[in-house]
């Protein structure tokens, strides 16, 4: 369970630093996010839904029946598109919405 | 590198701004004028264990049910071991304090009543993805709280048997804090990765319960001699396989049972359905050669698939990355279900800080709320909201004509000598602290009942983690950091092997099987009502733990120390 961060997308904004409930991102020499343990991450996505440049992401470790596909987000007010790509470049998007509760 | 000191003052220290911490802050703003520090290791807009979000409010009274019938329910399921009076406090509190959280702006299902819709006879339905930034978001509107975010406390300042304050350091600034406090709220939390988790290699954080829970709180009253309670008591969560993501909400929200392979439904073949008996079953199955195990969804609708994907982006978004990824959601494929590693946690169980009814704790100056906390299980999120109630108003009565206390220089370098020398470089350790951990987790699932034991222990094994738990923690004083977050690494390995010595002496002392997976002692394997109805306490002094033996206490009782 962890994240990838794409230092060419991130955009060095720093909140996605601030949420890291086990303050595991630091800013590299460049001022852009870096995670510094991998292994340590909880994979709770506090970090993904921060950032608004698609440069954080979130995918399965192998060990955990990952195959290469990762998860993104991306903001629109009450609503957060949640955007699945797989390794062939297709994506699925689910849509929560924050004003609504769980049906389950 | 070499830390210096920075002092603060305050009138309450909360250590810890998770659930308990941040609605303990809260309530002290709102009803005094006494300055807050909650003192908090990552940052309070996502920490501790709602960070991903939470699925549920499992703790609140549904129309027709009672605060009775609430501690009913968590007498019953924790087999008769429970403080009524704590149970009863929090019970009576759930629903003010769901109440508020909706002012707070949290989202919660109605009907077209306007009544709450609720899921099964203690559950409520809401959107619970920001509930920290939430709470968060409150904290910060008040402004005689100051939250010191990226801060990690290691240990209280006790003088003459009174908590006042704590020392920490920062993950950011060579900065060692001692922090003065008239009165001081533990809320850090339980304990996690204790145990070799379920995926010990890359994925070894993909656990249930927070893996930066990592029993500070516990250990610091260790340490400081605090009574504790029922850490015998271990949770163990039953999870999707891999990605151990909750399963109530599939099994509570579309109605799903458990099959084995041969697609026979078996829970009820083990006795009334209770929290430890649903892990109990599933390990039993496993063990007679018919697992996989699973909850049954092949089957449900398109419409209730997509439900469960956004149900599980809300709180354990890698179930849903699974499923997406797979090509397969539960509505063609049945999830596959797993036990987790031990847990202590008193938000589930009854392990934590033996307190009074007030939430104080054995040493005065120090109170207790949610998951640290001990004797009523059960708590969920709403419970710690209860409780970090209860704690804030004891905590304000307590502090009333009571001034700082400032620790004299001495007492401050000693401590600040014993951080420092973990940060002299010139001696390089042989062992690093991930290696200390991976070691203890190995001992602990081999010798104290971990997952690859079935859960099982007996006397001749945990007297062979007892005694290697302690070289570790020997070892552990020898670590070396180059930087501050290897000064957390270190110090959270040091809790963990302050919790597992206690959990170990906890284990030993309680002569039955009380709690099947939970506490599954193979050398008394009988529940024991004549004997055992009681609770298991402990106290740490001089590098040994003695056992105490308390009755139960009932719901009118107040009880004190």
């Amino acid at each position: 369970m962890s994240i990838k961060i794409d230092g060419q997308q991130c955009t060095g904004c720093g909140k996605c630093r601030e949420v890291c409930p086990g303050s595991l991102l630091y800013a590299d020499q460049n001022g852009k996010t870096d995670i510094r343990y991998p292994k340590e991450c909880w994979g709770c996505t506090s970090c993904v839904k921060e950032c608004n440049a698609r440069a954080i992401k979130y995918y399965l470790g192998a060990d955990m029946g990952g195959q290469g596909s990762y998860l993104y987000t991306k903001q629109e007010g009450n609503l957060l598109h949640w955007m699945i790509v797989k390794p062939d470049g297709s994506e699925k998007k689910i849509t929560t919405d924050k004003t609504q509760a769980n049906a389950y | 590198m070499k830390l210096e000191v920075k002092n603060l003052e305050t009138d309450i220290l909360i250590i810890g701004g998770g659930t308990a911490g941040c609605f303990a802050a809260i309530t002290i703003a709102e009803n005094s004028e006494a300055q807050v520090i909650i003192a908090e290791k990552a940052n309070i807009k996502r920490s501790g264990c709602l960070a991903a979000g939470v699925n549920a409010l499992n703790a609140y009274i549904v129309k027709g049910q009672t605060p009775e019938s609430y501690l009913n329910y968590v007498r019953n399921d924790a087999e008769g071991v429970v403080r009524e009076d704590l149970v009863y406090s929090i019970a009576e509190r759930l629903n003010a304090v769901t109440e508020k959280m909706e002012t707070l702006g949290l989202v919660i299902l109605k009907d077209e009543a306007g009544e709450y819709v609720s899921r099964g006879t203690r559950n409520i339905k809401i959107n619970g993805e920001n509930i920290k930034p939430l709470l968060a978001a409150a904290v910060d509107r008040n402004s005689n709280i100051s939250v010191l975010n990226r801060v990690n406390i290691i240990d209280y300042i006790v003088e003459e048997g009174t908590v006042v304050g704590a020392y920490g350091f920062s993950l950011d600034q060579k900065i060692f804090y001692v922090i003065s406090a008239k009165g001081v709220i533990c809320t850090t939390g339980g304990a996690a990765g204790l145990y070799k988790p379920n995926n010990p290699g890359f994925s070894k954080h993909k656990m249930w319960y927070s893996p930066f829970n990592t029993g500070a709180g516990y250990a610091m009253g260790i340490r400081a001699g605090a009574e504790m309670t029922t850490f015998e008591m271990r949770f163990i969560a039953l999870r999707c396989k891999d990605t151990i993501a909750p399963t109530g909400t599939i099994a509570q929200g579309i109605g799903a049972q458990q099959i084995n392979s041969l697609g026979e439904e078996y829970e009820k073949n083990y006795g009334a359905p209770k929290t430890p008996n649903r892990m109990y079953s599933t390990v039993m199955e496993n063990r007679k050669g018919k697992g996989p195990c699973y909850l049954q969804t092949v089957g449900i609708t398109e419409g209730q698939e997509e439900d469960l994907y956004k149900a599980y982006l809300n709180m354990a978004p890698a179930q849903t990355l699974r499923w997406l990824e797979n090509g397969k959601g539960p509505a063609a494929e049945n999830v596959e279900i797993e036990g987790t590693e031990p847990y202590i946690v008193g938000g589930h169980t009854g392990s934590g800080y033996w307190v009074d009814t007030k939430r104080g704790t054995t040493i005065l100056g120090l109170y207790a709320a949610g998951d640290v906390a001990g004797g009523s299980p059960q708590k969920y999120v709403t419970g710690c909201f209860a409780e970090g109630e209860i704690a804030a108003f004891s905590a304000l009565a307590y502090i009333q004509g009571k001034k700082c206390s400032i620790p004299n220089e001495q007492v401050v370098q000693k401590k600040l000598g014993v951080v420092n020398k973990f940060l002299q470089n010139n001696t390089s350790g042989l062992y690093a602290a991930s290696e200390v951990e991976e070691a203890m987790q190995k001992i602990m699932d081999d010798y104290a009942g971990g997952i690859s034991s079935g859960y099982v222990f007996n006397a001749g094994k945990l007297e062979v983690a007892k005694r290697r738990i302690n070289e570790l923690l020997g070892i552990s004083y020898q670590l070396k950091a180059s930087d501050l977050h290897q000064l957390l690494f270190i110090h959270e390995v040091i809790d963990r092997l302050y919790v597992c010595i206690t959990l170990i002496a906890h284990l030993e002392a309680r002569q039955e099987t009380r709690w099947h997976s939970f506490q599954e002692n193979a050398d008394y394997p009988q529940k024991d009502d004549e004997n055992w109805l009681k609770f298991v306490n402990s106290r740490f002094s001089e590098g040994v733990v003695s056992i105490i033996t308390r009755d139960l206490v009932k719901k009118d009782d107040r009880y004190e120390h």
